[in-house]
């Protein structure tokens, strides 16, 4: 099984100060698999897609990327990096570069490409998230949605082969939201591999191929997507999902 | 209801001076009380000043038109009814002022480095100079050719450091001080936050032993202790010596400014960068030194002209500054009792300088916030 998986998490554990966020984690996501991880706040979801990139680090278990394994070693945090791209709940755009410096200042210093090809690159994935004509202005001058875009340009100006979504649209307002699911709908049709965090029901039940529910720092429930919402096994999912499509 | 909308002009903000008077000086009547006394206060003070300082002044000649040469010339010496300020000895000592005991023969020097610094300076200060580029690469290597020129050595008669005073012992200090301890103040105040436990306390040692101690001391320090740490035989000379102990205190205080900038950037900003798989050094290059440094502009200008102000201190390892040449000069007999016009005359040439660097944070302030929404939520 795990030579065709793209990342693999087996017994993962991890504690900030005594809270046991995760809790035996395994998850296997293999090339190109669309992964929508949900679950009540605090059920350390994000701490787990954190883990992947190393932006948290686990105490136990151990974490593959790509056939690299997460360890002190900092070359390995590095190569795993280029390889994942990350969009985060608010953002993260760098507010003293404009749009397209921020999406050309990792080609330029981390991949030393040349600046005008990254110029190049940088309208490009602005094209796809369909905001060319923003390169110009700051992040402050642009709407939620719009920023949120950009940092999908951003990321995926490295050309990573996995990315990874952190609630990328929980602090948008509701008009804004398609917007970014647009961009990541078509970014997940062109074969993307992707582990999103998120409530958005409607966007899971289009483009997962697989559900994954945690709750208190536990993976409780893997599905498919028409068995998550049609016929979940545990009583907990049912519970979460019974909120959150009342909504 | 749109159209009118679109058309309709916000109201004015004031109806001409009558209006803004009206509001701003004669609201109600403790209001309008205090701006007649106000009013009063300058009617009193404005007239007198002006009368002292230039009016009834002496400049070069006193009002019999001799030219003055002693305190017993000035008019206000020989007829006090008659007489403001006498600004002749400014005008006799003012080579003194501003180059010290520089040898004449040299003091081409002085002033060609006085021209270059502000030729360092203009890239530095307007980001929008044609041809920055090459003016910057000239203030690069504008302290080397400073060091030779004020110094000596290639071909320039040398000009010992004791010689040197006045608004050039001023300057050296200030700007080395400053400009020295703003890469070091960085690193300090990095090594400060950083996560490895020997560096992060060095750091923290080094700064709250430097802050913790008066200047005074340090400048005593650097007189007396530096020389015993340096091999035997080595002589360090005494502004060399002072410039340390100035630059290591400016640099504590300027890295626990840059560490207050560098606590207000969000954690998002070091995980958005790290995501993009950059190393810590070009992180903090890049993305987290030019925001952290940006808010810390007020607080930079601060320190930086309280430094510029307490290189005076140096009077008391011997070091003659524009305050020293001043003291000295109150000091000769021929010019004994002129305290008002020679302390009046220093306090102006600080003002002028520190008032240029308060107005330019602000015109940088200004300029760096246009278009830039800080709170990038």
């Amino acid at each position: 099984m795990s030579e065709e998986s793209i990342i693999s998490l087996k017994n993962v554990n991890k504690w900030f100060g005594d809270f046991h966020v995760l809790q035996d984690v395994n998850l296997e996501v293999k090339k190109k698999e669309r992964i929508v991880v949900c679950g009540p706040s605090g059920s350390g979801k994000s701490t787990m897609i954190r883990c992947i990139n190393r932006l948290e680090e686990h105490q136990e278990g151990s974490i593959v990327v790509d056939g690299i394994e997460l360890t002190g070693n900092l070359k390995n945090i590095d190569n795993v990096r280029k390889e994942v791209g990350m969009v985060f709940q608010q953002f993260n755009l760098f507010p003293h570069l404009s749009v397209k410096e921020n999406i050309t200042l990792a080609p330029i210093w981390v991949k030393k490409m040349p600046k005008a090809e990254a110029e190049e690159l940088a309208m490009r994935q602005l094209e796809i998230v369909k905001i060319p004509e923003q390169a110009n202005k700051y992040p402050g001058q642009l709407s939620g949605g719009q920023q949120q875009r950009v940092a999908i340009a951003r990321s995926l100006a490295m050309n990573p082969n996995i990315m990874l979504f952190d609630e990328p649209t929980s602090a948008l307002d509701p008009e804004m939201i398609k917007e970014v699911l647009d961009v990541m709908v078509d970014l997940a049709n062109g074969g993307m591999t992707m582990i999103v965090v998120t409530h958005e029901m409607g966007f899971a039940k289009t483009v997962a191929d697989r559900m994954v529910f945690m709750d208190e720092g536990k993976i409780v429930e893997e599905a498919s997507p028409d068995k998550f919402f049609n016929n979940p096994e545990s009583d907990r999912t049912k519970l979460f999902l019974s909120q959150i499509l009342h909504q | 209801m749109n159209e009118m909308n679109a058309v309709r002009k916000p109201p004015v903000a004031t109806t001409g001076i009558i209006g803004w008077l009206r509001i701003n000086l004669f609201f109600n009547w403790t209001n309008s009380l205090i701006t007649l006394f106000v009013v009063y206060c300058l009617y009193q003070f404005i007239p007198w000043i002006l009368d002292w300082t230039i009016f009834s002044a002496d400049f070069k000649y006193n009002y019999l038109g001799e030219q003055i040469t002693n305190q017993e010339m000035c008019s206000r010496n020989l007829d006090p009814e008659n007489g403001g300020a006498c600004w002749a000895v400014i005008y006799v000592r003012f080579y003194q002022f501003i180059y010290g005991f520089y040898p004449k023969v040299e003091v081409w020097r002085v002033n060609l480095a006085y021209i270059m610094l502000a030729f360092a300076l203009l890239p530095l200060l307007y980001a929008k100079l044609p041809y920055r580029k090459y003016f910057l690469y000239f203030t690069y290597i504008f302290p080397v050719i400073a060091y030779f020129l004020l110094n000596g050595g290639l071909g320039f008669t040398e000009v010992s450091t004791n010689k040197w005073g006045g608004l050039l012992v001023t300057l050296v200090l200030g700007c080395t001080g400053i400009a020295l301890a703003f890469p070091i103040g960085i690193m300090l105040a990095l090594g400060r936050r950083s996560k490895l436990p020997v560096i992060s306390m060095m750091c923290t040692l080094f700064i709250e032993f430097i802050r913790g101690v008066p200047l005074i001391t340090l400048l005593f320090f650097g007189m007396v202790m530096l020389p015993l740490f340096l091999p035997e035989g080595i002589d360090m000379d005494g502004l060399v010596r002072v410039l340390v102990a100035v630059t290591l205190f400016q640099s504590a205080y300027m890295a626990e400014v840059i560490r207050g900038g560098l606590q207000a950037i969000p954690p998002g900003q070091y995980e958005a960068a790290k995501s993009l798989g950059m190393s810590y050094w070009r992180m903090n290059l890049l993305i987290i030194l030019p925001q952290a440094i940006r808010i810390s502009i007020p607080p930079i200008v601060n320190t930086s002209i309280g430094l510029f102000k307490d290189t005076t201190l140096v009077i008391i390892v011997g070091i003659l500054d524009l305050l020293g040449i001043g003291r000295g000069t109150l000091a000769d007999t021929n010019w004994l009792g002129l305290s008002y016009e020679i302390y009046f005359f220093v306090s102006l040439v600080f003002f002028i300088f520190t008032f240029g660097m308060s107005r330019y944070s602000l015109y940088l302030e200004k300029k760096l916030k246009t278009g830039i929404n800080m709170g990038a939520d």
